[in-house]
Order: structure tokens, then sequence, then C-alpha cells
């Protein structure tokens, strides 16, 4: 069973959508015991950093998520709160990776936020299985999360190359929306589904 | 390279898909959501759905239709018509639409574009604008509302303007004067909204041919484009249009 992270924060049914097209057995929880004894957990998000931190704390969630060993994959905002710092409100994140979440430099030119398919390049990592080396994914996102060690796939947008992907451990994150992102989407769902640690 | 979308746009009335015959009367086009799965599965990057029916009784069948659409498609959808309240906005969110789209109200409510913009994000929020030809306006353009009825004596440029400093997500930008002529977007107005705004400018209106389409994303600067009948009529296909942009150097997503 899948647990999907509910803490009051948006596109949270396009994501048990796309689970439910899979055949994946998903429940919508924020209960500890719950997402304690889950074999996955997705924590999707839409939204601003610090209001997510607080709900989060509200809900007593953040070691439970931090402390989890199963496979782990964070979508768009969930995937910045893995993260150390966001400058987003200026908020410290949870930790699972050292990277900071960063502000999209206005002054390059390009639309801030950014909305739409980009061409996202990808690492060899199991959870990318039967996809290409590069592929489109459906973005809407004005912080990045930074390039670093923990990056599996990139994506260039306002003049810097940025974390599309991220993975540590069991956790993986993406800052896309493979919800939302075609058939190319579902496969990278299907395989988070299937992939074994 | 970030794509340059392509959006087919449905008209859905009573829970149906219509279409227009010589823009007197409307046919029956189908199930929606069977039009939504092919248009998804035949290179469509997004979709547009504006109820034309909008009573009060047909709200709750749109959000039952909304709720069907996002159980079947996987690509984002925005959905519009007849939305007059925070909470019709919400109805819809909440049944699974990615954005919603706000036109007349905006205007008559400059307000509530801040208002929906804080409470759902601004990346839900698009405001639609219908604008059309006049040359007293400093943009060339005029704002009309109420389906193209009525005039507002706003110019076009500064409305956009307003609408993205208001918290709007996105601008869906009709040209009435090339609406239904298939001669071509109007890349003039389209170019000056797009090029002056930091939020991304969907152009609508006018596509007849491929070479329209290449037209409004060089010339007209548009983020995405959007089209009713060439999609519906087949008279052109998704994929052969954006191999055809991506031999002009365009960046699509094949």
């Amino acid at each position: 069973m899948i647990a999907v992270i509910d803490y009051n924060s948006g596109n949270i049914k396009s994501v048990m959508n796309a689970l439910n097209r899979l055949g994946a057995s998903a429940t919508l929880t924020n209960d500890v015991k719950v997402i304690k004894s889950a074999d996955r957990v997705i924590f999707p998000g839409v939204g601003a950093a610090a209001a997510a931190m607080e709900e989060l704390k509200k809900r007593d969630l953040v070691d439970t998520l931090k402390e989890y060993e199963r496979p782990f994959l964070g979508i768009c905002l969930g995937m910045q709160l893995m993260n150390s710092f966001s400058e987003e409100g200026n908020v410290d994140l949870l930790k699972i990776t050292d990277n900071k979440v960063k502000l999209f430099d206005k002054s390059y030119g390009d639309k801030i936020p950014h909305v739409g398919w980009n061409e996202v390049l990808l690492n060899s990592d199991p959870i990318f299985n039967g996809l290409k080396e590069r592929e489109y994914f459906y973005f809407v996102h004005s912080y990045y999360v930074q390039a670093s060690s923990n990056t599996i796939a990139r994506c260039n947008y306002a003049g810097i190359e940025f974390s599309a992907g991220i993975k540590k451990d069991n956790f993986y994150g993406f800052q896309f929306h493979p919800e939302k992102s075609g058939e190319i989407g579902e496969k990278l769902l299907k395989n988070f589904v299937e992939v074994k640690l | 390279m970030l794509a340059k979308r392509i959006i087919p746009c449905l008209d859905i009335k009573n829970g149906r898909t219509v279409k227009g015959i010589n823009f007197l009367s409307l046919a029956d086009a189908g199930d929606p959501v069977e039009n939504a799965v092919r248009y998804s599965q035949s290179g469509a990057d997004e979709l547009v759905f504006l109820d034309i029916t909008a009573t009060v009784e047909n709200r709750e069948t749109l959000s039952s239709l909304v709720e069907k659409i996002a159980e079947n498609i996987n690509i984002p959808f925005t959905v519009g018509g007849g939305i007059k309240s925070a909470d019709d906005a919400y109805k819809l969110l909440s049944s699974g639409a990615d954005k919603i789209s706000i036109n007349s109200m905006a205007v008559r409510k400059p307000d509530v574009i801040t208002e929906f913009a804080n409470r759902f994000g601004s990346q839900c929020v698009v405001t639609a604008v219908d604008v059309r030809k006049n040359p007293k306006f400093s943009s060339g353009y005029e704002v009309y509302i109420d389906g193209g009825r009525t005039p507002t004596n706003i110019d076009a440029l500064a409305w956009c303007i307003e609408c993205q400093n208001r918290g709007a997500g996105e601008i869906l930008l009709t040209s009435m004067n090339a609406d239904g002529t298939k001669a071509g977007f109007s890349c003039d107005i389209t170019r000056s909204v797009s090029t002056s705004l930091t939020i991304p400018v969907i152009a609508s209106g006018g596509a007849g041919t491929i070479g329209h389409f290449e037209e409004v994303f060089s010339k007209g600067s548009a983020d995405a484009a959007l089209a009713a009948s060439v999609f519906h009529y087949h008279e052109i296909d998704i994929f052969e249009l954006k191999r055809s942009l991506q031999k002009q150097g365009i960046a699509v997503r094949l």
C-alpha cells in the first residue's frame, strides 16, 4: 500500500487519480502509524514552503517522513521540502539532503514561474527504466533545488541548470509533475511503484 | 528548452462537447471525457474546457464532468465559463481541474483575481481576455466581456498587465478580429502582451494552418497557442503540427 501524505497541500487528487490509473493501491493519510507501515510514500505538494512546513509540524510528521526507510517520492513542493533550506520564506526544511531551494533569477528574462513542458536530462537509475535519456515533463514552479551530487535529472531554465530529480538512499524527489506528464510521467510513477531498493 | 504548448479547446454544453456550425447552431460532438482522452493521446500539451451553458443546475453537471476528466487524462487542464465566485472555482479545482479561467467577472470585480490567487495559488488562475481592434486605445485593442458583446473602454495591454499585477498566473488572449476567420492569429497584440508580461500568454483565435502556429510563436512571441475547430475537424494533426514547428527551430514536446 502507498501512503500519499495529506497535509492540506493541493494537487493530491491528481496524484491519487494517476495511481488509480496504474491500479496501485493508495491511501491519502496523515496517520503516523499508517505511514510507518506503508510500502511506499508519496509526498506531493503545491504552495508555499513555510506554510507547508507548519502543516507538517502541526501533524507531527517531520520525523516520520525523515526516518522512513522504504521508497519515498517527493513531488514539486514535496521534493523541495526534502532539502535543507528554502529562500521562500527563509525556512528550514526536512534536511534529508543538504541542498538549498532558491528563487529563479527574474532578471534573466525567462518568464517566472517556470510553467509548461521542459526537456529533462536523465541519469541512469532504475526509476528511469524504459525512458529515453531526454524526456519532456510538466513543470509549475518559481523556486528550484540547486544541482548537487544528489541530482539524478537535470533541467535548464532562467540561465541555470537545476535539479529536476534528486535521489538520496531511499528518497526520490521530482520537481516536475509525473502525474501530469502524459505517458512518460505515468511510466515514471509505475517505475516508482515497482522499484526495489 | 521550454516547449511551446499546443492547446485544443473544447466547448461544453449540458455535459456534452458541442461544435458550432456556421456560428448559428450547435451540434453534439460527443462525450467530453472521450474527446479529452483522444486529445491527450494525440499530442496535446494541455486542454481547455469552456462551459457555455453556465446555468446554476449545470454547475453540478460540470463539476462531476471535471471529476471524470481528471480521472481519465494525464495532462493539465483548465476549466472556464460562468465562474461567479470563489466557491465555484473551489468546486472545479477540488474536482480535479488544474486551473480555472475567469473573464467577465475579473473585469467587473478585479479583486477576485487576487482573492483566487491568494486562496488557490497564481498557477491555478488564468484570466481570459477577449480583445477587439480599436485605434483609440494605445495598444490598438479594447477589452470586451460577456462573450464579446460588451465593450469595456479598457486598453487590452493595460488590462493584461493589471491581471498579472493582481496575481493571474497566465493570460488566455483571444483576438475577436481573428476568431473564427482561420486567417491567422493576431500576432501584433499577442506580441505586445507577451513581451510586456512576465507570465505566460496563450494566444487564441484565428488558427487555420500550420503556418499560423509558426507565426504566433515566432512573430507573436506566444508561449502557447489554443485552437478549437482545426483540431475538432481534423484539419490539423497535432503531431504533424509539432513536427513542422520543430523543423522551424521551435521547441515542442514530441
